[in-house]
């Protein structure tokens, strides 16, 4: 199968400080992979730069054939390539639906699907927008201003936001975090069952270990800015780096996600 | 739910009833509406770049621009056509802007701000300093005309119909721009510059073009004000003129392109009244009317307007 995403000798250093290195992959397109790993083993900084909010200091990443390495955010969104994030980027002052029309709006400006000063607000959007509100689950939450949605819902906003920008791929930044542990499995049945439904390819970050090994076809374990082990979920859940350094590590954190869920 | 939008209906029914007025109007009205005109049209390009978030204290720049454009064209070259001078206006305007926006984009807040004084401040420090261009005493523009044909006696009248057919072209363009796609998303830039980078538009180049269009109307509005007062002269770039449009702004709110015209207005009158009866007092009267409505109409005069419509409290529409 053809890589989608291709990527070699990955590095990001700030300063001495080395956030990532060495990082080597190939992602085939209908994948979904899970990342995992303990705080501050870089796993954000490589979804930063594979989705141009940072620049690698040294290596490629390629998408669909062609060189995209330190290309800008919009100029990713506009081939395909886009990412949700650990805290929801959403509009606050606007409403669900207004948040998921601009999105519209902006993905047919891009693709030059509007005459020139074509309003925004036109029929063809407001039903495209309502299909993606329903697709996530937020079409009751459509006239809630977006800055007063529960936290799962406005994760879901933003995922429904950079969906509309019509991706092949999508990084997700701790879909689930926020969310009370009794709702994270079926705020990604949503989220998943939507990507999958409409053939996006999607890399998860994620500390909740049932959750990985329940929706990722693929695992990137992080240790130190590198990937350490990278297989099926019961392959690098095998692996004893990643028990030892992960595994244990996260199992603690989901115990006090589940404490504070209850308190 | 698509809403009916009726302010295209409205611009045009409001400029209708102003060209009947203004036949009835004395001539020193029409000079200040056509002088509060030439400031609306400024306002409504601050009314786009407030709506992203920025307040920018050196629109006089471009208003200066417009100005000196007219006034320039005639003195050295004899050209008094209306309709080419205010294409030469908005041209001079959106060129400045062009220019100063390539640095202007970049910033926000207050060094946006500052940033944007700072360009007007050496605009006019050049026209100050420059004897070609009139020095401190400035120029006097030659009598306009209108594809060839002179208004004498109906002088101001003439400048009154052709500020307000122009505002009212304006307030539609403004308002079409501000309904289409990169009007509306200028707005949330405001609010969230990442997600908009991540809906696959560059808010820098944005930023820019929404910075030319306020140069442009900045520049009519110099030209209007030309046309009107027969003159230019360094003041048309000094920071207080551009404070002058932030005061305009605040007190007319940014809820509809027609509150540029409704503050403009406003501030005339104020401005005029309090320079007659309390000459050495007009300024306590403005800053006194600014307080007020900070105080009292945080979304500006439009909020009235907004409210008796039913609308948000501070007529704000984002």
């Amino acid at each position: 199968m053809d890589s989608i995403i291709e990527i070699t000798n990955l590095e990001k250093s700030f300063g001495s400080v080395v956030a990532a290195r060495d990082i080597n992959l190939k992602v085939s397109a209908g994948q979904v992979i899970g990342i995992i790993g303990a705080n501050g083993a870089g796993k954000t900084t490589f979804v930063n730069m594979v989705t141009g909010y940072l620049k690698p200091s040294s290596g490629e990443i390629r998408y669909q054939g062609r060189d995209i390495t330190g290309l800008a955010p919009e100029e990713l969104t506009r081939i395909g390539l886009t990412r949700s994030f650990q805290i929801a980027q959403v509009f606050p002052a606007l409403n669900t639906r207004d948040n998921v029309l601009m999105a519209v709006g902006a993905t047919d400006k891009f693709r030059g699907r509007t005459r020139f000063l074509e309003p925004l607000s036109t029929p063809e959007r407001y039903a495209k927008t309502a299909r993606i509100l329903e697709e996530y689950d937020l079409g009751s939450h459509a006239l809630q201003i977006a800055g007063e949605l529960p936290q799962g819902l406005r994760k879901l906003l933003d995922i429904a936001m950079a969906v509309a920008s019509e991706p092949s791929v999508i990084l997700l930044d701790e879909p689930t975090s926020g969310v009370s542990v009794s709702a994270k499995f079926e705020t990604m049945d949503k989220i998943i069952g939507a990507l999958k439904a409409n053939e996006i390819t999607a890399l998860f970050v994620e500390h909740d270990m049932d959750i990985v090994a329940r929706y990722a076809d693929r695992v990137l374990a992080f240790v130190d800015g590198t990937i350490i082990a990278d297989g099926t979920p019961d392959h690098v859940f095998s692996d004893i780096r990643v028990r030892e350094l992960i595994v244990g590590e996260v199992i603690e954190r989901a115990k006090a996600d589940r404490e504070e869920d209850n308190a | 739910m698509m809403t009916s939008d009726r302010t295209i209906p409205t611009i045009t029914i409001v400029a209708a009833l102003a060209l009947v007025l203004g036949f009835v109007l004395p001539e020193w009205v029409l000079f200040l509406s056509n002088v509060a005109i030439g400031k609306a049209l400024v306002v409504l390009g601050l009314l786009l770049l407030w709506r992203c978030g920025v307040v920018p204290f050196g629109q006089a720049l471009f208003f200066a621009g417009g100005g000196y454009g007219v006034g320039l064209l005639g003195h050295y070259y004899g050209i008094t056509d209306i309709f080419i001078l205010t294409i030469v206006a908005a041209a001079v305007g959106g060129g400045l802007s062009a220019l100063a926006g390539f640095l202007l984009a970049r910033y926000r807040g207050i060094f946006f701000t500052m940033l944007s004084m700072a360009f007007s401040m050496i605009l006019y420090g050049v026209l100050v300093k420059t004897e070609a261009l009139g020095s401190t005493d400035g120029i006097g523009l030659k009598r306009i005309t209108v594809l060839g044909w002179q208004p004498e006696e109906q002088f101001e009248l003439a400048m009154y119909i052709y500020a307000v057919l122009l505002g009212m072209i304006c307030a539609v363009l403004m308002h079409v721009y501000l309904q289409s796609v990169p009007g509306r998303l200028s707005e949330p830039i405001r609010g969230n510059e990442v997600r908009v980078e991540y809906m696959g538009m560059s808010v820098q180049r944005l930023m820019h073009i929404n910075l030319i269009i306020a140069g442009i109307f900045a520049g009519l509005g110099g030209a209007v004000t030309a046309f009107s007062v027969g003159h230019i002269d360094p003041e048309m770039a000094y920071w207080t003129t551009s404070g002058g449009f932030v005061f305009i702004t605040i007190l007319a709110g940014t809820g509809s392109v027609l509150a540029p015209f409704l503050g403009a207005v406003i501030f005339e009158v104020i401005r005029t009244l309090a320079f007659s009866y309390v000459p050495d007092y007009w300024q306590i009267i403005l800053g006194g009317a600014l307080l007020l409505s900070i105080f009292f109409l945080p979304g500006g005069l439009w909020s009235l307007i907004a409210m008796a419509k039913g609308g948000k409290k501070n007529g704000l529409n984002y």
